[in-house]
């Protein structure tokens, strides 16, 4: 009972300033709604026994990526985007376009909940050994993958480098 | 505990938000950020039906998409700044450079 109270706050949480990041005209408040969003996504991540997963997201999302993000609105002008219009001309079309995705999808899935028989089960492991199995996870099965994301990350590293210094003429 | 599709419909609201931020701002900076939560909807279900099969490969898969996340955020932003440098701009309906 208390677990499902926890899990309908913290939806709540992630939804309502996922709502905020998409509508505030400050890009500054956008990031901030956003970390309040990575810290609620954190928290669901806890509440299903991803303690690993959870210390990443909070690590990488709030502590690198959202500190990145904010680094560079501060870089960019942001005077001139407050006076303009926030959202483009085709929005109708793009609430109805989305609307529709959420509709399919959700219909499918409220259809289909029941037919997938999808029963809570217990979870895998005790809370300490969650770190240890993605661990073995990681450098056992996923060895190649592990080397491909690590080239992944340099040529970003390397691209975001070049693109950000040379001046296009 | 808590039904796995309850995680799925969590994942659903925050995926469809995330296309809405995408299709309707102008801000390139705030369409990147919709980006990331569309990424987070994704990890939700991961997360949820890794712990549906008792399997940690899902949260395996989750890290992967947090690593691309974060290439395409450092990636994304230096091209925002390279742009906002050549055409003093942010507005994704100025960026017309490839129209006909």
């Amino acid at each position: 009972m208390l677990e499902l109270i926890t899990f309908i706050v913290l939806s709540v949480i992630a939804l309502v300033s996922a709502i905020l990041v998409i509508t505030r005209r400050n890009a500054v408040h956008s990031a901030i709604w956003l970390v309040v969003t990575l810290f609620a996504v954190s928290g669901i991540y806890l509440l299903q026994h991803a303690e690993f997963l959870f210390a990443v997201q909070i690590i990488l999302y709030v502590g690198g990526i959202m500190v990145l993000f904010l680094f560079v609105v501060m870089l960019v002008d942001i005077d001139v985007a407050l006076k303009q219009a926030r959202f483009a001309r085709q929005w109708p079309v793009a609430l109805v376009t989305a609307a529709l995705l959420l509709a399919i999808v959700g219909y499918a899935l409220y259809n289909h909940s029941q037919g997938l028989n999808l029963p809570s089960r217990p979870m895998i492991c005790a809370p300490a050994q969650n770190t240890q199995a993605v661990g073995l996870a990681l450098y056992q099965n996923y060895m190649l993958p592990v080397e491909i994301a690590s080239v992944l990350l340099l040529v970003a590293m390397v691209g975001a480098v070049i693109m950000a210094k040379r001046k296009l003429e | 505990m808590i039904p796995t599709e309850y995680y799925i419909f969590l994942g659903t609201g925050l995926f469809t938000i995330g296309v809405i931020g995408v299709l309707t701002r102008r801000n390139v900076l705030i369409i990147l950020m919709s980006i990331e939560l569309i990424l987070n909807a994704v990890n939700i279900n991961l997360v949820a039906l890794s712990q549906y099969f008792k399997s940690v490969d899902g949260q395996v898969f989750a890290i992967f998409v947090i690593t691309d996340a974060a290439a395409e955020a450092a990636v994304g932003l230096g091209l925002i700044i390279a742009l906002f440098r050549n055409k003093e701009t942010v507005n994704a309906d100025e960026i017309d450079l490839l129209k006909w």
